[in-house]
């Protein structure tokens, strides 16, 4: 099963995964902040993921894990 | 079965970069490389003077920090003196087109047994946003207020171009990492820009088009959307000097 | 080996540096330091060495920081104005605490000034030349032998000390021939666990470097490095006395300016004038103890200096003005005679009398 992991720690919410994901199944969680001050981003429905990893390939810090 | 985690080149520790700036996906593809080829044991980078001065805390591998644009000076030394290892340079425009447009040029034209990757996002970002010699016409920055005016400052410089034209340099190639295409197009790049010292066939640089959401005063998407729309047309990409697959080239 | 060759200073310079195991040279041409760089680039290549031509001075000392970072032994050549350009790359190579050597075959300053000989980058030198606070180990030689056997030992106490030293020398000294004894084969013989050869996926990374954004990091890495420059200050200061065992009137000068000096003395001493001879082989750091002690029986010292005057300065400081310090000296290229250091110790001389 395809699965997405963020660390939302390193995440700095540049959205740039959001943009890039394919399914349309990320966003940013306008709800949370993280450590660093900002709101990270986050899958909206694992089930839907093809492990792709255009999210990963986009993300400055290395945030995603992309599991297959 | 892992499709994509961090690579092991790269330090387990936080970047320091602005939000959706593309150093973060260069630094990555870089460690990628250095992995996928099992050099980090081997490998000595240099660091610029420029926002990547602390990419000797990311990499995993020996670091050293050179003044402003001196780093392929340093890394020829590095070279010379030890020919096993793997060096290369991580430089910013500023870095490697202005100050250190001369230590560029001569370690391209020498061949130097080296890999270079040199981000061109336009724009001093560490110092705040003034114009770069790759700052394109019209672009305002901070000492550019105006839109840069090719009359008094200049017209911006084709670095890929312009070192192409040398009979040294082995491989030059301009990317981008504005998009899921290009930066596996990009990592491809790389990849061959540090095969390429491993099979001794010398001077590799890949100049990567970037990004600078903060000091452009874009969102991060809207930036890359910019490299798309403004920079590519002006700064082509494409292999610009390919002398490894050349017959007879040694 | 053991036998004597006739060598200019020069070409002694790049003799030694290889006998003391460096084979790594980068270097850009300029007057009066030619020889050295065309002897590294004859005998280099047949010694599995590497000598590079840079493109500027800049880029020369920038890739001897590279070869430094490695830890091997390696150098850099040239004369004033091109040591200016190379300033930015020395502070640096202090900063991060290398070991190398640079040479100075002095020429007259300032601006593009002139290719005959001077002493006037005394400043320079033993000041630190480039921004922030740092010292060089600075070695003065005033003969062809010494300019070979202070070159051995310059990478000796660079290693020791893991920063840059500097063998200042002069035009005449580049170009003057002399006998030479070549120093014994050498090499590096302390360990260097912070170079950068590689992980080998055994260690971690060792990062060479100078910048330090914490303001009380940088303070203490400029604290510890004047640590260690005040235990060189207590043992490694070298110098040559003579005659100044009865010595009323100190000559103090180094390199080229000592010779001459050391004839008047002699002319001097023929005349009935006690004087005697005090000549610094480390100019930083400088031989104060000495001066100090010479200011206890002395009347006077005479600064023998190729300058407008610089090491004066340190003579005043060390002698803690106990008696006057007459400057005699010739500049833009020119060589105070023996008649004019005697004119001037039969001044100093006199005028207590």
């Amino acid at each position: 099963m395809p699965k997405v992991t963020f660390d939302e720690d390193l995440c700095k919410g540049c959205g740039l995964c959001v943009n890039a994901c394919p399914k349309q199944i990320i966003e940013i969680k306008k709800d949370i902040i993280n450590k660093k001050g900002h709101s990270p981003a986050g899958i909206t429905d694992q089930s839907k993921c093809i492990a792709c990893a255009f999210c990963a390939t986009m993300c400055p810090d290395c945030v995603i894990t992309v599991e297959k | 079965m892992v499709v994509f985690e961090k690579p092991h080149a790269l330090c387990d520790v936080p970047l320091h970069y602005c939000p959706g700036c593309t150093h973060g996906i260069v630094h990555r593809l870089v460690a990628q490389a250095i992995d996928e080829l099992g050099i980090e044991g081997d490998a000595i980078g240099v660091a610029p003077v420029g926002c990547a001065v602390m990419a000797y805390d990311y990499f995993s591998c020996d670091m050293v920090e050179a003044a402003h644009g001196r780093a392929p000076a340093v890394a020829t030394g590095i070279k010379r003196a030890l020919p096993d290892n793997i060096v290369f340079t991580y430089q910013g425009d500023g870095d490697l087109a202005s100050i250190g447009m001369a230590e560029t040029v001569h370690a391209a034209t020498r061949n130097e047994n080296i890999t270079i990757i040199f981000i061109n996002n336009a724009i001093y970002g560490m110092t705040g946003g003034q114009m770069a010699p790759t700052s394109l016409p019209g672009q305002v920055t901070q000492t550019s207020p105006y839109g840069r005016d090719v009359a008094t400052a200049g017209f911006p410089i084709k670095v890929s171009e312009l070192l192409a034209a040398l009979d040294g340099p082995a491989y030059i190639q301009r990317v981008a990492v504005n998009n899921v295409k290009n930066v596996k197009q990009a990592q491809k790049a790389i990849k061959k820009a540090f095969e390429n010292q491993i099979q001794g066939k010398g001077f590799s640089l890949i100049e990567v088009v970037s990004s600078c959401p903060t000091n452009w005063g874009m969102t991060p998407q809207q930036a890359l959307d910019w490299v798309e729309e403004k920079m590519i047309p002006y700064y082509p990409l494409g292999v610009y000097k390919d002398k490894t697959s050349e017959e007879g080239e040694k | 080996m053991s036998e004597k060759v006739l060598m200019k200073g020069n070409e002694a310079i790049a003799e030694a540096a290889i006998r003391a195991g460096c084979r790594h040279y980068f270097g850009y041409p300029i007057t009066p330091q030619t020889e050295l760089a065309a002897y590294m680039a004859k005998r280099m290549p047949k010694i599995g060495g590497c000598f590079l031509q840079a493109e500027s001075e800049i880029a020369a000392i920038n890739m001897v920081y590279g070869v430094a970072s490695t830890g091997l032994r390696v150098m850099t050549s040239s004369s004033s104005p091109g040591v200016s350009l190379k300033q930015e790359g020395i502070s640096y190579i202090a900063g991060a605490d290398l070991p190398a050597l640079i040479v100075n075959v002095q020429r007259g300053g300032p601006g593009l000034g002139g290719i005959q000989p001077s002493q006037s980058d005394y400043f320079q030198a033993t000041k630190g030349g480039g921004h922030g606070d740092y010292h060089l180990i600075v070695l003065a030689p005033s003969s062809v032998q010494e300019m070979a056997d202070l070159t051995a030992k310059c990478f000796e106490l660079a290693d020791k000390y893991r920063m840059p030293t500097m063998l200042l020398a002069d035009g005449t000294m580049g170009q003057m021939m002399e006998p030479v004894l070549l120093p014994e084969e050498s090499g590096v013989t302390v360990e260097k666990p912070w170079a950068l050869t590689g992980t080998k996926m055994q260690r971690e990374h060792n990062i060479v470097n100078s910048l330090y954004l914490k303001p009380e990091e940088l303070e203490k890495t400029n604290f510890d490095r004047y640590e260690k420059y005040s235990i060189i200050e207590k043992n490694e200061v070298m110098y040559e006395e003579y005659m100044m065992e009865d010595a009323e009137v100190c000559v103090v000068a180094f390199g080229i300016a000592a010779r001459v000096s050391k004839n008047a003395v002699v002319e001097a001493r023929k005349q009935g004038i006690k004087a005697g001879l005090l000549r610094p082989i480390t100019l930083w750091p400088f031989p104060s103890e000495a001066v100090k002690k010479a200011a206890e029986h002395c009347k006077a010292f005479v600064s023998v200096e190729l300058s407008m005057g610089q090491m004066i300065e340190d003579i005043k400081l060390a002698s803690e003005c106990k008696c006057p310090v007459e400057l005699c000296n010739r500049a833009g290229g020119m060589i105070p005679s023996p008649e004019q250091v005697l004119a001037s110790i039969k001044n100093v001389a006199g005028g207590n009398e």
